[in-house]
């Protein structure tokens, strides 16, 4: 038997291509969405995985230090390195800003490490470690940053000494490390006004400038003017020992709030991104409603327009179910020309987004079975006209 | 014409008879009797005219002939099976449409996406009949009617009498004891007007086929030996001039 179906499709071919672009490009667009998701969730696992953790130790009731702002004392890490099970820990800081590079600016995550500890950058593309106790960078490919080039933080320049690649924050924004200290004094110390103000407040209150006590005031400015805040310890535990065990022993005795690896993925991917991931889930909706609304109406309007060759098909005899299972087919080779264009689609256009856009087969595979059900779906409707076709309308008068 | 017009099915022999067929639209008051008492009988190889004014019944007469609407009383016998009296007698008349029924229309409405070879072949393949065999026979059904040059050609391409031509042999692609032309001349001009009455005669007389042409047209009308008038939902024989066709 002659597939109906193919041959229509292949006269007017056009008429497909045209619509199958259109419908693909609508399906690359889906997809995208599909990976804009997943490109944040294995963000949020790739900063978890690249910092090398096992725990992450931070401030008592607070989800720290991705989720929620923590602040605890850098001098805590030593407690921690004594507590059974802990084989490395370290301190570190992170905040967001906007660096300078060149004539615009890049968001990036600056992390305060301690070199060779969890938190550090784990490999390089280019370049070194940083070596030295300040003022050297390690930054993520992402920010734009080339060996050599200086990075204005705050009050001062570092030089980029080495690059990484795909060390992301949970939100996508690239990283760049520097060391604990210079981190510390970038995100808690105050500007020089602040500074120069504080000290002229210090020193007028009796309590603090008291001349019979020398030193006094300057042991308080001092103080003032230096930082022993972290926002996490991360925590590598010994082989053989459980995170969960270790975590549940730093809780009962350093009174800190810890999250395993599950726990801190957890915060991320089920509540840090939570909103987003609905946002898009609509989004995904959306645009299947309006894929089918699409392949309905196409497949409508080209069975309206073959109203009289259906009557004619009937009166000689074809079965109804042979003309429903032409209209199927051809709802089906539109979706499929539509996906395959999405994919292609989708797959070039993928490194274009400015954050990580992952396309995963398995979307793929649900893709296109979702958008083989849609066509289905949507053909029923030019069904029902083809089947409610009369054989007499073939039939003058 | 060659020997794929000879070839005629048994049943043909019968031809069409249709005994005190009535018609009835609709119920009480709004009831519109479109057929009255119809009579008629077109032998084997025997090619007839339907005519008269426009809402006389032909299309509905048609309708019921081609088992597309279903008459209100009466008897219709096709290639001697009798297919109603009083209600349908055939189970699947989509069957009895396929198999036993030929249908030319005013237009020839071939299938636009399949080419002239596949437009006739598309019956035998409906009926289960492989595509080797179904295109062989659409084949030697071209080669009959003079357009087998234009087999590979989309319906598109053709002129208005091959487009036609094909149309009628697929209509006697299955080898069906009935033909049914409905104004198949209406638009063509007088010389190819001829030309497919000529090939509907050679048809008839070759595969002993009983043919109803419904028509309007007066270049044709010497052509018929017989003519049914149909008026007010009754038809009236009448002799026809039966110009030979040469």
């Amino acid at each position: 038997m002659i597939s109906l179906a193919g041959r229509d499709i292949l006269h007017s071919w056009q008429k497909f291509a045209l619509t199958g672009l259109g419908l693909g490009l609508l399906i690359g667009v889906t997809l995208s969405m599909a990976g804009v998701y997943r490109g944040m969730v294995d963000d949020a696992r790739a900063l978890l995985g690249n910092s090398g953790a096992d725990l992450w130790v931070v401030q008592k009731d607070t989800q720290g230090p991705y989720a929620e702002a923590s602040s605890i004392k850098d001098d805590l890490v030593r407690g921690v390195l004594g507590m059974p099970g802990v084989m490395r820990a370290a301190n570190v800081t992170y905040f967001t800003m906007q660096v300078q590079q060149g004539n615009a600016e890049v968001r990036a995550m600056v992390v305060g490490m301690e070199p060779g500890q969890p938190g550090s950058p784990g490999y390089l593309v280019a370049g070194r470690h940083i070596t030295r106790s300040h003022y050297e960078a390690v930054a993520d490919i992402k920010t734009g940053f080339a060996l050599g080039e200086r990075i204005r933080i705050r009050r001062h320049d570092y030089t980029v000494v080495g690059l990484t690649q795909r060390m992301v924050s949970s939100g996508g924004d690239p990283m760049v490390f520097i060391s604990l200290k210079d981190a510390q004094d970038a995100q808690f110390l105050k500007d020089n006004d602040a500074i120069l103000n504080d000290r002229a407040r210090t020193a007028a209150n009796p309590a603090f400038n008291r001349p019979a006590i020398p030193g006094l005031l300057e042991a308080v400015q001092a103080a003032q003017a230096s930082s022993h805040n972290v926002n996490a310890v991360l925590v590598q535990v010994q082989d053989g020992s459980l995170p969960e065990q270790v975590a549940q022993s730093i809780r009962r005795w350093k009174h800190l709030e810890v999250f395993t690896r599950e726990g801190m993925e957890d915060i991320l991917v089920a509540k840090l991104i939570a909103t987003s991931a609905r946002q898009i889930g609509m989004f995904l909706v959306i645009l299947a409603l309006v894929s089918a609304a699409i392949v309905a109406f196409i497949i409508y309007t080209m069975t309206l327009g073959k109203i009289r060759e259906i009557a004619v098909l009937k009166l000689i005899g074809t079965r109804n179910l042979t003309i429903a299972w032409m209209i199927l087919q051809q709802a089906l080779g539109l979706g499929l020309i539509g996906f395959v264009v999405g994919k292609l689609a989708a797959t070039a256009w993928a490194p274009i987004f400015p954050k990580f856009v992952l396309l995963e087969t398995r979307d793929a595979f649900t893709g296109l079975v979702v958008t083989m059900l849609i066509c289905a779906l949507a053909s029923t409707l030019a069904i029902r006209v083809a089947l409610k076709v009369d054989p007499a309308d073939a039939i003058g008068g | 014409m060659n020997q794929a017009l000879h070839r005629s099915s048994a049943a043909g022999q019968s031809g069409i008879v249709i005994e005190r067929l009535r018609k009835v639209y609709g119920h009480g008051d709004t009831a519109v009797e479109a057929l009255k008492d119809v009579n008629m009988t077109v032998g084997p190889g025997e090619v007839v005219g339907l005519v008269g004014p426009s809402g006389s019944g032909k299309s509905t007469l048609l309708k019921c002939l081609g088992a597309i609407i279903e008459p209100t009383a009466g008897r219709m016998v096709l290639g001697g099976k009798v297919i109603y009296d009083g209600g349908w007698k055939i189970p699947d008349l989509r069957t009895l449409r396929r198999d036993s029924i030929g249908f030319v229309f005013q237009a020839p409405y071939l299938i636009p996406f399949l080419d002239v070879t596949d437009n006739v072949a598309l019956l035998p393949m409906l009926a289960g009949v492989s595509n080797t065999h179904s295109r062989s026979r659409a084949l030697e059904l071209l080669e009959a009617l003079d357009v087998a040059h234009r087999a590979q050609a989309a319906p598109s391409q053709l002129s208005g009498g091959e487009q036609q031509r094909v149309s009628i042999a697929r209509a006697l692609a299955n080898r069906p004891p009935v033909i049914l032309a409905d104004e198949p001349t209406a638009p063509l001009d007088s010389e190819r007007a001829l030309g497919v009455m000529r090939i509907l005669n050679a048809m008839a007389q070759q595969s002993q086929a009983a043919i109803i042409v419904v028509t309007h047209d007066e270049k044709i009308m010497p052509t018929f030996k017989r003519i049914y008038h149909i008026r007010d939902g009754r038809t009236v024989e009448e002799a026809g001039e039966g110009r030979a066709l040469s």
